[in-house]
């Protein structure tokens, strides 16, 4: 190995690998709160969102992410939230979305 | 490796005949391989090939990377396909997977759009004078070698069989996508589970090895490895590939590619010298054949007139294991007999630079 | 005398069909392809929503043809429908007053999704397979072990363009939802994902049962259509797939990948349309006379259509659909006589 400068580096895989993420953290979400698994997609909880208005924050897109195991940033990004709880007067399937932020902030500090 | 029935998927390949036409970027990396085809199908196969110096490039890569317009590249197909009338052939055979793209995608346009075939004989006519035949056949010439994948077994001096083991040599195929993923039905075996190199190795003996990224691409692109910015992308795919196929400790690679074998191959080295990575057995890369340079060492050819001198990862281990007898010392000598120079050790040779090639030259 | 119908194909909807036309005074004749009747139902192991086993809608079907002595002439496929009868393979006429079209549908062939590895991997098996496995209470992998991580694709041969069938089929979101949680019930330790590209709970209890599988029985679904499976150097299956939901790629390898195929239409409704003067739908299915007054009729006067011949259907919807068959055909005979 010597020091070639070829003016590109090797892009990282963006898929998420079910294989190699750890499931234990997003598995104990799920136990706690069972009903977030009912989740169907359909963005009412980013449609509400306060922050979302406003921000990238896409409160869908980071939950469902830490449900595959992505849990880098996910912290960071619950911090944004208001916990103003219109996403949770809005959710179709009843999910406690307020308090999943909480979870989540909970479970995923040090990731 | 199982398949379904890759009978589903043939092709009418002539049997004789052929009008060829080269790649542009395959005498650069592999410039063995096209004069190898050509030997193989005259000397061994006793076969009429028109090897015409007046085609050209298809334009191909142009047309790829949009510098080369639609229009221009169909005057630039039916050119070639008027020279393979004028030279009294009606067999078009190419050594390049994008021209056999194109040339595909070009035949089937005019079939469902006639108008556009009438306004390229009119560019045709208009630019060169020239009168467009279409080819009666068109084949890519890993079609042609697997046509005849019985008669080279026939004629075998060496088999895809470890010499030490006596088992079938390990051997990861890979598929150009314009091959068959733009028409699965132009290819033998289709798109997922192509037949044409497998049908090679395992007529002369070697085994298959299905991986799980078999069937994804290797990154070439066009603009993704022309420009600088995007290479990073462009070779990971590689990278992915190697990562899936190491694994299964697979003896070499085969290609019916141009673009993906020099892929295989020289990404090898650049993987090596940015991460230390090497993918094959005892720190070694894993050796990238053409179609046309295993079906040389079959019949015995030299390796050094087959070319394989200019592969970045050394091809001697895989040598040794098929029992292919070579002189180290001729490694770097040409065809006049004079020294064409030696590459820098590398990374993804290590292990494998031998001390005896210092010592002759 | 009594007027005679004959009915072509005994599944489901044919029995049902005959059972009713016998009740209310018809003799009804049923023609069937093969040895014995039942039709697809005979291979399946519960239904939807309830697990009710199929044995228990199938059987009383079977017993009412033989205690109420139906005629069915088994092993014999009909060449040709008119209103006033059936000709059969071998050119034997059976005279009748009106023929009921009950032929069903054919199960998608996997193999023709080749990215999926049906066939060639171990373990890829349809959604068919599985109620055959559950049939002999083997479900397992090739090699006798049990499945630690299963994926279910829904939509195998249906909204498919590349396979020509551009239909939706109906029943295998939930026969998805269902299959997943009997999975679920044989190995609790196992993950199962569902990828689906919508799901579509049209009947009662079928919502409330998805659900259930995701709430109570922990069954993930993904959003994305697998786009190939490829086998690992450990025996497992990779796939991959959007997760549409999150826009990344996703891969993971798994034990068993369950393909959930589509209802297409019969390869000879063509024929049986020409030679009956019937009208095809775009996806091949029989063409109804008209979708809410005409159900169940064809084009043809005396010739009336049940089940799953005309359109993917449930067992439920093809058993309702029998009756209102049967009804219509009393209903014509009726006022033919008057």
């Amino acid at each position: 190995m010597r020091n070639i400068k070829f003016g590109y580096g090797i892009s990282k895989p963006r898929a998420i690998d079910i294989d190699s993420n750890d499931l234990r953290k997003s598995n104990e979400i799920l136990r706690e709160m069972p009903e977030l698994q009912t989740c169907i997609g359909c963005g009412s909880c980013t449609a509400s969102c306060t922050a979302g208005n406003l921000t990238q924050f896409n409160f869908r897109r980071v939950h469902t992410l830490v449900r595959r195991g992505e849990y880098m940033g996910a912290y960071e990004e619950m911090n944004k939230c208001m916990l103003c709880g219109k996403c949770r007067l809005v959710c179709p399937r009843g999910i406690n979305t307020r308090g999943l932020a909480m979870l989540i902030k909970r479970k995923l500090g040090d990731f | 490796m199982k398949r379904a029935s890759w009978q589903e998927y043939q092709k009418d390949i002539a049997d004789d005949k052929y009008y060829y036409a080269r790649s542009c970027i395959r005498q650069n990396f592999f410039p063995g391989s096209e004069r190898a085809f050509l030997d193989i199908l005259r000397n061994d196969l006793g076969r009429n090939v028109m090897d015409d110096p007046m085609h050209t490039s298809c334009t191909g890569i142009g047309y790829h990377s949009d510098v080369v317009p639609l229009e221009t590249i169909m005057t630039v197909v039916a050119r070639q396909f008027a020279l393979m009338g004028e030279a009294g052939y009606e067999n078009f055979i190419s050594s390049c997977i994008t021209s056999f793209g194109i040339y595909t995608e070009i035949l089937n346009t005019w079939e469902e759009f006639p108008e556009t075939e009438e306004r390229t004989r009119e560019y045709l006519y208009k630019a060169t004078g020239r009168e467009l035949v279409k080819p009666r056949s068109l084949a890519h010439t890993s079609d042609i070698v697997f046509h005849f994948r019985d008669e080279i077994a026939r004629k075998a001096k060496r088999k895809l069989v470890n010499v030490y083991t006596g088992r079938p040599l390990r051997v990861v195929e890979h598929i150009g996508c314009h091959y068959a993923k733009i028409f699965p039905k132009k290819g033998i075996g289709g798109s997922e589970f192509p037949y044409v190199l497998a049908g090679m190795i395992e007529s002369w003996g070697g085994e298959v090895v299905d991986y799980p990224e078999r069937r994804h691409c290797c990154g070439f692109g066009f603009r993704q490895y022309l420009v600088q910015a995007n290479r990073g992308y462009s070779i990971a795919n590689t990278q992915k590939k190697l990562e899936s196929m190491s694994p299964y400790k697979p003896d070499f690679i085969v290609a019916n590619c141009p673009g993906c074998s020099m892929f295989l191959d020289k990404w090898q080295y650049a993987i090596a010298e940015m991460e230390g990575t090497t993918y094959g057995p005892d720190g070694q890369g894993i050796p990238v054949l053409t179609y046309e340079e295993m079906a040389g060492l079959v019949l015995g050819y030299d390796p050094w007139e087959l070319g394989m001198q200019m592969h970045q990862v050394d091809v001697e281990p895989l040598l040794d294991k098929m029992g292919v007898e070579y002189d180290p010392a001729a490694k770097y000598l040409g065809r006049d007999g004079r020294y064409i120079g030696k590459p820098e050790r590398a990374a993804v040779n290590n292990g494998c630079q031998r001390a005896i090639y210092d010592i002759k030259l | 005398m009594k007027p005679r119908v004959v009915i072509v194909g005994g599944g489901a909807a044919g029995m049902a069909a005959a059972l009713r036309l016998e009740s209310r005074g018809v003799e009804p004749v049923i023609v069937e392809r093969e040895e014995v009747t039942g039709g697809k139902v005979r291979n399946w192991h519960k239904l939807f929503p309830t697990f009710t086993p199929a044995e228990e809608v199938l059987e009383p079907l079977c017993r009412g043809i033989v205690e109420r002595g139906i005629e069915c002439r088994t092993g014999v496929s009909v060449e040709a429908v008119s209103a006033d009868g059936v000709v059969l393979a071998g050119g034997e006429r059976v005279e009748a007053d009106a023929v009921v079209v009950a032929t069903g549908f054919t199960l998608f062939d996997a193999h023709r999704k080749q990215e999926y590895g049906y066939g060639i991997y171990d373990n890829v098996v349809t959604s068919a397979d599985l109620e055959q496995m559950m049939n002999r209470g083997s479900v397992r992998l090739a090699d006798g072990s049990a499945p630690r991580r299963i994926a279910i694709l829904h939509c195998v041969g249906s909204r498919d363009e590349k396979v020509c069938q551009s239909h939706c089929s109906k029943v295998c979101c939930i026969t998805g939802v269902k299959q997943a949680i009997e999975l679920k019930k044989m190995f609790p330790e196992a993950d199962v994902f569902n990828f689906y590209m919508d799901i579509r709970m049209f009947g009662p209890g079928y919502e409330e049962l998805y659900r259930e599988a995701q709430q109570s029985y922990n069954i993930h679904f993904v959003r994305g259509r697998i786009s190939e499976a490829s086998p690992t150097i450990n025996g497992r299956i990779q796939i991959k797939a959007e997760d549409t939901l999150t826009g990344r790629p996703l891969k993971m390898s798994i034990d068993m990948l369950v393909l959930l195929v589509g209802m297409r239409a019969n390869d000879d409704n063509a024929s049986l349309a020409a030679s009956a003067g019937l009208a095809l739908a775009p996806n091949g299915f029989m063409q109804n006379k008209d979708p809410f007054t005409g159900a169940v009729r064809s084009q043809r006067e005396g010739i009336f259509y049940a089940g799953a011949v005309t359109a993917p259907k449930s067992l439920a919807d093809t058993l309702a659909e029998a009756s209102m068959a049967a009804d219509a055909v009393v209903d014509y005979l009726n006022a033919d006589r008057r």
